[in-house]
């Protein structure tokens, strides 16, 4: 049972945007009934399995590690967070639809998470602005999920999403928004679903096959043309 | 308040006007102070905006703002949603209630006066503000030498974190890898068509006590076990968190500005116990000071030490700057220790009762403090305020404040010993 092969993903984002419903719908396909703060860390594990439909189908374990707390916090519990942020797979960051200031924060939370592991190619950030050139050779893959979808009324949402696209644009991932209460925005077969599928395989991917280091052909590329043009309609 | 709310967004403004509202007129207040001693504006002007700021301080501290507090609380609870302005109107009519009943087992009452003059409401709002003040003086006045001397530091080595981060990350593993039984039983069972579902209703927990799958009874025992180790990661993540604090406290005195909050610390230290000391003679022998600190000192040093110098000139600069400094510092401290305090307790969900509460706080302690500067000024510039407020009992006030203070203090002290004593043990052991 525990001789499968494990991948690690961070769940990161600012307090109460609804990590931890996030991890209990992924792991349990149930939600969460009494949803509490996290103190420190909280750790789920899903099953997921690589390459499904294929002849190479394989079951991998996923933990996630939802941690707990805010970017402002103090020097001292960001010290004893990055104790977590060791050997990463792979990022979840998360936001508050309704919350733009959460999304906003998203930017420090990943160079939170990211600094840690960019000793070794010798890249040190000392200020926490967000810079685009250190996301082109980020080997870590990330996905941008979006909560609270039902209590953004029908009129405003296409502003919403469209901020949103920006979002998952600048950290050159995909992205996702749900509702954390109902479980039928992760239901096998939806758009959804699919994404989150190849995220994990990504991760497993990243981890487990392109061991080398070699970028995944064809990303560079789209990376560029994405940015050129769309950069004009950035919107602050 | 963008300070206070750099992490969330302040959805209602009436929220941030009621708060901004509040310390507006707080201010004014201790202007009007300040414009007593330099004597600007005339004399009769200043009694009338004294009257004004002070009904329209109680009509916020006692009608607006407690109301605001029941009906955003009765927002958040969902069941009660409909009737929110029923349910708060019921809050606000029990708090009138309880803030009436307090009113009497202290001698404020006087029956002169009506029901709903300014003299009953400020001494209850007077009693409050002045507990509170008490009670923050106190174990400021124990917490401030504590935290700034490095005599009580103790000693964080690196080796210390590390052998505390290596445990907390063992735990962790433990609880991925019974997670990882518990995902993998669960799996095994919805693939062989036995959904797992909790019991629900009467009928279904007669059920599951007969009919128990042996694959959701281990889900349960792994789970308790899991909950145990949760709890003792949080723990040691507590824990690790208050040893980075405390090494990065150590450094911080070796630096100059250390060594000069050190300094300080002893100096406070001293002062602060020079005052626990003052409260306890006050309470011992009954004894109430008339005059203030300015004139005292003034005349100490002409009698004793033959200095000729115009009483009256300095006494009025000397207890001007005083009494500003004694203001800028309460203030200054009032809203730090806010802002720490929202910070630890924030969340999105009741950051709207929290800064009403805050300002309600606010408001009750700019009004004790005002009754309580009385004492600190000369004789002169007393007759202002005794007669604003009306004929209160300002002695007792001055007693129950050092009451309070000294039991704050002693029990800070207690407390403060309880923790410092507790931690060094859980680290020696392995």
């Amino acid at each position: 049972m525990a001789s499968l092969d494990r991948v690690k993903v961070l769940v990161l984002g600012d307090s109460g945007v609804g990590k931890s419903s996030l991890v209990h719908l992924l792991c349990q396909n149930q939600v969460l009934g009494n949803p509490s703060w996290t103190v420190g860390c909280s750790v789920d594990v899903r099953v997921h399995d690589y390459k499904e439909g294929t002849p190479e189908e394989k079951t991998y374990y996923i933990e996630l590690w939802d941690v707990g707390g805010s970017v402002g916090s103090a020097s001292s519990v960001k010290s004893t967070r990055a104790v977590f942020y060791n050997s990463v797979n792979g990022i979840i960051l998360v936001h508050d639809l309704t919350n733009k200031k959460s999304s906003q924060n998203l930017y420090r939370w990943s160079l939170e998470a990211l600094n840690r592991d960019l000793v070794p190619t010798g890249v040190l950030v000392t200020n926490g602005d967000y810079d685009r050139e250190q996301f082109a050779d980020n080997q870590i893959p990330l996905l941008v999920i979006g909560t609270k979808l039902d209590q953004i009324h029908e009129g405003k949402r296409h502003e919403v999403l469209t901020r949103t696209a920006f979002l998952a644009e600048d950290f050159n991932a995909e992205e996702i928004n749900l509702d954390c209460t109902n479980p039928r925005y992760l239901a096998a077969g939806s758009s959804n679903a699919v994404k989150l599928s190849r995220f994990f395989d990504k991760v497993i991917e990243k981890r487990y096959f392109l061991r080398e280091g070699n970028q995944i052909p064809g990303f560079p590329d789209r990376k560029r043309f994405g940015g050129g043009t769309l950069k004009s309609l950035h919107y602050d | 308040m963008r300070q206070l709310f750099k992490d969330y967004e302040v959805r209602q403004y009436v929220v941030q006007v009621i708060f901004s509202v509040t310390f507006a007129f707080s201010c004014t207040m201790f202007e009007l102070i300040i414009f007593e001693i330099l004597k600007v504006l005339n004399s009769s002007s200043r009694y009338f905006h004294w009257k004004m700021n002070l009904c329209v301080i109680l009509l916020i501290l006692v009608f607006m703002v407690p109301f605001y507090i029941g009906y955003f609380i009765v927002s958040n609870i969902r069941l009660l949603h409909r009737q929110r302005l029923l349910f708060s109107c019921l809050l606000w009519l029990t708090f009138m209630y309880f803030f009436w009943k307090l009113g009497d087992p202290f001698p404020i009452l006087s029956p002169k006066h009506g029901i709903l003059s300014i003299e009953q409401l400020i001494s209850r709002v007077g009693v409050i503000g002045v507990t509170l003040m008490a009670l923050l003086s106190g174990f400021g006045a124990v917490n401030c030498p504590y935290t700034y001397m490095s005599y009580f530091l103790r000693n964080v080595t690196d080796a210390d974190i590390l052998a505390l981060e290596r445990r907390l990350l063992q735990t962790m593993d433990m609880i991925i890898s019974k997670k990882k039984r518990m995902a993998m039983t669960r799996r095994t069972m919805f693939q062989k068509g036995e959904v797992h579902n909790k019991p629900s209703g009467f009928w279904g927990m007669i059920k599951s006590v007969t009919t128990s799958a042996p694959g959701s009874e281990n889900l349960t025992l792994i789970q308790q076990e899991v909950d145990a180790l949760e709890e003792l990661s949080r723990q040691l993540f507590l824990e690790t968190a208050d040893l980075y604090a405390t090494k990065e406290r150590i450094e911080y005195s070796k630096t100059f500005k250390g060594k000069y909050f050190n300094f300080l610390g002893y100096f406070f230290s001293i002062y602060c116990v020079w005052k626990i000391f003052m409260a306890t003679i006050n309470i011992v022998f009954d004894r109430v000071g008339k005059t203030d600190p300015v004139t005292r000192g003034i005349e100490i040093t002409v009698n004793y030490l033959g200095i000729q110098f115009d009483v009256k000139f300095w006494s009025q600069h000397i207890s001007f700057i005083l009494v500003g400094i004694i203001i800028v510092t309460s203030i200054r401290g009032l809203l730090i220790t806010l802002t720490k305090f929202f910070y630890a307790i924030s969340s999105s969900k009741s950051s709207n009762v929290i800064v009403l509460l805050l300002a309600q706080i606010m408001g009750m302690y700019f009004v004790s403090s005002v009754l309580l500067i009385r004492m600190s000024m000369p004789l002169e510039y007393r007759t202002i305020i005794t007669e604003v407020l009306g004929e209160l009992q300002f002695n007792f006030y001055h007693r129950w404040f050092d009451v309070i203070f000294l039991v704050s203090a002693l029990s800070s002290i207690l407390f403060l010993y309880l923790a410092h004593k507790q931690a060094p043990e859980k680290h020696m052991a392995p």
